[in-house]
């Protein structure tokens, strides 16, 4: 694990590491690495300080300690550059070692060692939960902390990951940003906040309010102190973190002085750190599963596809090394408009970052899960292709939804990985991935199309990615619930959504990707509907394709898909689609739930559509996802057999168009 | 140096016998691996840390378990910070006791608490004896090869 990450560090060493050791050292991290990282000590107990103090000084790391959590906060806000890693007991007298771990997480997104005298499972469990990198039983020993620089170094791997992603392309950015609505624009704000590059995002965090370019200007700055985040907390707890829009909660809170915008960016933030710990344990259980050998692998399954599609693409022949990076250009923008032709995707989004938020407070164990499911279903796809797991995949459409919503999240970071490794020309894997690769390509349409299942799902989702690995019947319980509890809602929205599908054959406007996308399906299946909604998508994919970063265009691009496939107005569109989203997305757990996965035997989506969706028109937008899955699931089956089919099917012919692209 | 040697012997079997009779563990050792030119007090400067801190939450301790009815809670989190840093300089004997008085503490056990703290300060204090008398030998034998202070 640490060689791995050693590489990983050598090999991308050139990427960005602002870190002073590393700037000098990433050619050599074992030589002098470890020493001079900075780490924050803090606890209350000055003997367990000192002897900490001791330890990690013996360990040649640059010790600060504080014995209390308030002193501590105030140090790592002051000089927010100033540590690489923050080491915290739990049980302090002014300060909840857990709530400086949530600030920490919130505001700089520091690895955090968490560590305490009580090894009940109960304690670490919640440690994890509230994103601990590591949880240390007391007495500390000096072998634990000889590691500890593992943290910071997985944590930089994804900053370096956001930048190069950023700098690559940054479709999703560009999704987000238009989102419309105000509800909406909170939770795509938050989710924007994530797919950010990390440049943005350390702007962000450097000033709370500034982010946001569509609707708020800069604000007075707040201080979030720990008893007013605990308002915050509290509030959205008791709004529950779906329905906790800025306005409820600044009533809720009712504190002189703070606007509807504070509260905005630090719902923001906060939604931001619900992910972050999905992530964290996202990690770190991704590390052992890291694909391609690179840790980074374990994220999005979004990614993985792209990268797949790319990198398939390399093996094939057909394009040049060097083409590699337009095309995942093109590959992002792709996944982008893929993203963009589900509509629920904004939704989805939305309830992406609503979700974490539940799991974690309802749930705590559900979203380690989660994030492990996740993994594992993500790792499965791009690397092994077992046809165990895709058959969990297909069980479960929504497990592919949740992988898409992290997955996305990362997508861009990962595009960038794929980039720096295909760059380097990693023949051996590609030709690995060539097979698979061709399933991603087929999985894509399938997987932005399960998108909007997943929003819809959401917690289903979490339920889903569980249950495959874990535990079968939650899952079940959960989709129960939903659908009882929502589906009022779903036939109201679903309404629009069916005619979008209407509206979503008739446009078909020709671009390069087109075709793509047409032979995707087709090659994966033969399902008409689901072609002219991947057609759409691709076609505003196209034009992004052309540039690089062509985030701007690609948001505006799924704006306008969203309501040209809707009949609604766009504004309706939006609305509804992010508004509804939210509620929807529940609701599409249940829809999601056993028809679907049946429909696909169906066959056409024509067929289900008239069947079994003129109930609810959003089933038909989920329809397409599903058959997504069975294309993958059929791909994965043929893989060996049809894998040159595929290859032909997908049409790869749509791509060369895109070795011309400028890069 | 004949007596120097002598001082060393009895530096080692004091320090042998606090392994033997329980008194401290294996994280006892992590300190003294800990000492080196810099600070070669080090277990001694965290014993004594230990002891002026500890001073404290046993106070408190103590004004709790006279509370009617005991803050079972309180006591809890109490023990908890103490055998947090029993533990940290292997406090071996102290730390049990610590674990005994949680345990009485989660069932409720008010004699059993009460029972169990007065041993743990027995031991509280046994220790510090014991352990000063090493420190004092060990200063007056000054700096000692390392490898002779490994147990057994």
């Amino acid at each position: 694990m640490n060689l791995g990450v050693g590489s990983v560090v050598k090999t991308m060493s050139g990427a960005s590491c602002s870190v002073s050791w590393k700037s000098g050292g990433s050619d050599k991290v074992s030589d002098q690495f470890p020493a001079g990282l900075r780490v924050l000590v803090v606890d209350d107990d000055p003997t367990c300080l000192r002897i900490l103090e001791k330890m990690l000084r013996n360990c040649h790391y640059e010790v600060t300690k504080s014995n209390r959590a308030e002193l501590a906060l105030s140090m790592l806000r002051e000089n927010r550059n100033g540590f690489d890693i923050v080491i915290s007991d739990v049980h302090m007298p002014d300060m909840d070692g857990f709530k400086l771990l949530e600030h920490v997480g919130l505001e700089m997104d520091l690895p955090v060692i968490m560590m305490s005298a009580d090894d009940s499972k109960d304690v670490v469990m919640k440690g994890v939960t509230h994103g601990a990198c590591d949880y240390l039983i007391k007495p500390v020993r000096i072998e634990a902390l000889k590691n500890i620089w593992q943290h910071v170094i997985r944590k930089k791997k994804h900053e370096w990951k956001d930048k190069d992603f950023d700098q690559s392309t940054s479709v999703e950015d560009g999704d987000q940003q238009q989102k419309p609505p105000e509800d909406v624009d909170y939770s795509s704000s938050a989710n924007e906040g994530n797919w950010k590059s990390s440049k943005r995002r350390k702007e962000e965090e450097d000033e709370t309010e500034e982010r946001d370019d569509l609707s708020t200007s800069k604000k007075p700055r707040v201080v979030w102190s720990v008893e007013l985040h605990q308002q915050f907390v509290q509030a959205v707890n008791q709004l529950g973190i779906d329905k906790a829009v800025p306005k409820k909660i600044l009533e809720l809170m009712n504190v002189p002085g703070l606007t509807r915008e504070n509260v905005a960016s630090h719902l923001q933030k906060y939604r931001l750190y619900l992910r972050r710990l999905s992530g964290v344990s996202q990690h770190q259980n991704g590390l052992n599963n890291s694909f391609m050998g690179h840790p980074e692998a374990t994220y999005g399954t979004m990614t993985s596809f792209n990268g797949l599609e790319l990198q398939a693409l390399a093996a094939t022949g057909q394009l040049p090394a060097q083409s590699l990076a337009t095309l995942q250009a093109a590959a992002l923008g792709r996944s982008a408009t893929k993203s963009a032709i589900s509509m629920p995707l904004v939704d989805q989004r939305n309830l992406f970052s609503f979700e974490n938020p539940k799991l974690r407070f309802s749930e705590g164990q559900q979203q380690l899960n989660n994030s492990n499911k996740q993994i594992n279903l993500l790792h499965g796809i791009p690397t092994t292709m077992e046809p165990k797991q895709l058959a969990d995949l297909h069980q479960s459409s929504q497990s592919f939804v949740a992988m898409n919503m992290q997955g996305q999240a990362r997508m861009q970071q990962n595009n960038a990985l794929l980039m720096h490794m295909s760059q380097q020309q990693q023949q051996s894997s590609r030709a690995q991935m060539l097979n698979e690769t061709n399933n991603g390509q087929v999985s894509l349409p399938s997987l932005s199309m399960s998108q909007p299942a997943a929003v819809l799902s959401r917690n289903s989702i979490v339920d889903n990615v569980r249950g495959p690995v874990y535990n079968p019947v939650p899952q079940t319980s959960s989709m129960v619930d939903f659908s009882l509890n929502q589906t009022t809602e779903l036939q109201n929205n679903s309404f629009p959504l069916v005619s979008s599908n209407s509206g979503m054959s008739t446009l078909t406007s020709k671009r390069l990707l087109q075709e793509e996308v047409n032979s995707d399906i087709k090659g994966s299946r033969g399902f008409p509907p689901g072609y002219d909604i991947f057609e759409e998508l691709h076609q505003q994919k196209t034009q992004d394709w052309g540039l690089p970063n062509v985030g701007s265009t690609f948001g505006t691009s799924d704006h306008s898909n969203m309501p040209g496939t809707l009949d609604v107005s766009p504004s309706m569109l939006v609305q509804q689609g992010i508004s509804s989203m939210k509620k929807n997305g529940q609701n599409g757990n249940s829809l999601m739930g056993g028809p679907q996965l049946n429909l696909f035997s169906g066959g056409n989506l024509l067929t289900v559509k008239a069947e079994q969706l003129p109930d609810t028109s959003y089933q038909n937008t989920f329809f397409p996802e599903q058959f997504g899955q069975d294309d993958l699931m059929s791909a994965l089956l043929k893989q060996q057999e049809s894998v040159g089919q595929v290859e032909t099917e997908f049409g790869f012919d749509g791509y060369s168009p895109l070795d011309n692209l400028p890069v | 140096m004949e007596r120097n040697n002598n001082l060393h012997r009895q530096v080692a079997s004091l320090r042998q016998s606090l392994f033997d009779q329980g008194y401290v563990d294996e994280q006892f050792i992590e300190l003294e691996e800990l000492q080196d030119d810099a600070t070669p007090n080090f277990v001694e400067e965290v014993v004594t840390l230990f002891y002026n801190d500890s001073a404290r939450l046993i106070h408190n301790i103590d004004q709790s378990l006279e509370e009617h009815p005991l803050d079972f809670a309180k006591l809890d989190n109490f023990m908890h910070q103490f055998k947090g840093s029993c533990s940290s300089i292997g406090a071996k004997k102290v730390k049990i006791e610590c674990t005994q008085f949680m345990e009485y503490c989660r069932a409720g056990n008010v004699e059993g608490c009460k029972r169990t703290f007065q041993q743990l300060k027995r031991e509280y204090v046994v220790l510090r004896k014991k352990l000063e008398v090493y420190f004092q030998y060990a200063r007056q034998a000054g700096p000692t090869d390392t490898a002779s202070y490994r147990p057994n």
